[in-house]
């Protein structure tokens, strides 16, 4: 097979404490170093706090793996400081077109608005990402401790603290941390070290996964075919990666044999029949999976917190996998910074079991409801599939029932405890409602055209809304208080952020006076239609679990 | 709004004597998903989903009919 990556070997380095055999207590240790560990992990460096990273490899991701990375993930590595790479390495796309036959049924566009900083979506390599992660890492210096070679054989929760074992080259040694994230995949051996039910539904299907290099003038699309000619019977995935690496996904059905399917003699033969015989092409990488949607019931156990796919596994028919887990660590870290500095009480960490087994339930619902129409389980369930196709193709309300994966959008958190709800006077607009992540929106900001979300940060910001020719409010202290609540104003003509396109107004359904508090993760806490300072603290304190 | 079950077809044996002809010279898969086609455009134009969710409950259990005939109309 053909490489057009050069897999790096990070060194195993002994650690200090297992040289000289003395136990030490960290406050953040994270398990695993895969996209969502190491996002962790930048999360905590950016938030202040020191944290070790346990990785029982020394590369990164075999394979190309979860390819697809949607516009909130890169909004999240935005305030990380290294989006800007990613996307300039993967292949940006909105539009996804659903095939059936040789005829195209239905057509999407993922972000049919201008006006965003960041696309609907990139295609890249898992391993291209983990590399930009691990760069980024490095660049940050020693607030990041990255051990390879680091697998965890046991873990021992205290009441104020949690032992863990570490097996490395030089033995197995211990070592204690605050706080453990839990970020080692789907087949966690943490959650099975302690224990925790992970249930949910196998499906029996089984999918290959073809890596294929090759120069070809497929736009830079998602393209899904419903029984292709060259595939009769059942479902094909085309996806565009970088360095002309494209992704092609077959489904194979439950009798395949996946030793057998993994040959090259069986794969050549199917790629031939769906690119023709005369293109030609070189493998990279073949896989073949089954999946299962299940998820742990809590995220939180003790002082252990779950994320990614160790706290919850979907199908792979919407990239809810990556993308969901590295919302999971945007949500806890903030929360983590104030519970360890002690301006919070740890019940702030339930709400974060609370806020993402909610969006893991909608993804795990949303693509099981793909997965069944891509893979009909009854006679029935085929016989409107078929229906909904053939009406799809003349009939337009039919293509709103086409499924074949509902790309991942961020799971609001509507019904948290953390939200102050609207009081109903202030009559605003649905969209924007507490619990929502914010809206980007283009900005001027001291004279130089950015983006509202990165003036955001990582912070609590009030962001006060100033119309055509409102003034800045007095802030009476907001800022200097021990969780600090920042303000940010926002005017059609002058203020902080000047929004002379009208679409931050118009996104946050704001007038002269709007003031919306956001988290530090970017999501709206609370909204008034005026800037009142003990309203805004009273919506802070209640964002921060300490009412 | 609510399921209607009371009769509002104009004309029901000439209703029923089309819906058997549709399915003329069809094997049963093709049936099947003719009236499944059938199924998703009148659902379509229902719409309401209290409506189909009734539907949908009155269709695997006719026999858990209570009451929709007095709130039709």
């Amino acid at each position: 097979m053909l490489n057009t990556y050069q897999f790096p070997t990070f060194p195993y380095v002994q650690s200090e404490e297992q040289r000289t055999g003395q136990r030490v207590r960290k406050p953040v240790i994270v398990v695993g170093a895969g996209p969502v560990g190491l996002t962790a992990a930048l999360d905590c460096a950016h938030h202040g706090l020191p944290v070790v990273v346990l990785d029982d490899n020394d590369t990164v991701s075999v394979g190309s793996r979860a390819v697809c990375y949607a516009k909130r993930a890169l909004e999240i590595w935005d305030r990380l400081g290294c989006a800007g790479p990613m996307v300039d390495k993967g292949v940006v796309w909105k539009i996804g077109k659903v095939f059936r036959d040789e005829r195209l049924v239905y057509q999407f566009d993922l972000l049919p608005e201008p006006g965003h900083k960041r696309p609907a979506f990139i295609n890249l390599q898992q391993y291209h990402l983990e590399e930009t992660l691990i760069g980024r890492a490095a660049a940050l210096g020693n607030r990041i401790d990255l051990r390879w070679k680091h697998r965890v054989v046991g873990i021992a929760p205290a009441a104020d603290h949690v032992l863990l074992e570490v097996e490395t080259p030089d033995g197995v040694f211990p070592i204690e941390a605050d706080w453990v994230i839990a970020c080692d995949g789907a087949r966690s051996g943490l959650r099975e070290a302690l224990g925790l039910p992970f249930e949910g539904q196998a499906f029996q299907d089984r999918f290959l996964i073809a890596d294929v290099v090759m120069q070809a003038d497929f736009p830079a699309e998602r393209w899904f075919w419903f029984d292709p000619p060259f595939h009769r019977n059942q479902s094909v995935l085309l996806h565009m990666q970088a360095d002309n690496v494209w992704r092609i996904d077959f489904q194979l059905g439950w009798d395949a044999d996946p030793e057998e399917e993994k040959t090259p003699e069986r794969v050549i033969p199917r790629l031939k029949r769906m690119l023709g015989a005369d293109t030609p092409f070189d493998l990279e990488w073949v896989s073949v999976y089954q999946f299962a949607c299940r998820q742990l019931d809590d995220f939180r156990h003790g002082r252990v917190l779950f994320a990614g796919d160790a706290a919850h596994q979907v199908s792979p028919f919407g990239a809810r996998g990556a993308n969901s887990g590295v919302q999971d660590t945007d949500n806890l870290v903030w929360k983590l910074k104030l519970v360890l500095d002690g301006h919070a009480p740890d019940a702030l960490l339930d709400s974060y079991s609370t806020e993402r087994v909610a969006a893991a339930r909608d993804n795990l619902r949303t693509s099981t409801r793909s997965t069944d129409f891509i893979t009909p389980k009854t006679a029935a369930s085929r016989a409107f599939r078929d229906a909904t196709l053939d009406l799809a193709e003349h009939l337009p309300f039919a293509r709103t029932l086409v499924n074949s994966g509902r790309l991942s959008r961020p799971t609001p958190y509507r019904d948290s405890p953390l939200n102050t709800p609207d009081a109903d006077a202030d009559a605003f607009a649905d969209a924007m409602a507490p619990g929502t992540n914010c809206a980007d929106a283009p900005v001027t900001r001291d004279g130089t055209a950015g983006w509202l979300l990165d003036a955001l940060g990582d912070r609590f910001v009030a962001l006060h809304f100033l119309g055509d020719d409102g003034a800045a409010p007095a802030s009476d202290g907001l800022a200097d208080a021990d969780i600090p609540v920042t303000t940010v104003t926002v005017g059609r003509r002058g203020g902080d952020l000047v929004d002379a396109e009208g679409l931050a107004h118009a996104r946050y359904d704001a007038a002269a006076g709007t003031t919306y508090l956001i988290r530090p993760d970017q999501y709206v806490a609370a909204r008034w239609r005026t800037f009142d300072p003990a309203r805004i603290a009273a919506a802070r304190d209640r964002a921060v679990a300490r009412t | 709004m609510t399921l209607n079950v009371q009769p509002n077809l104009p004309d029901p044996d000439g209703f029923y004597e089309r819906l058997v002809a549709l399915h003329r010279g069809l094997d049963a898969d093709q049936s099947a998903v003719v009236n499944a086609r059938l199924i998703l455009l009148l659902a379509n134009h229902i719409g309401d989903p209290a409506v189909l969710d009734r539907a949908l409950a009155l269709a695997r259990d006719p026999a858990t009919h209570r009451g929709d005939a007095a709130a039709a109309g």
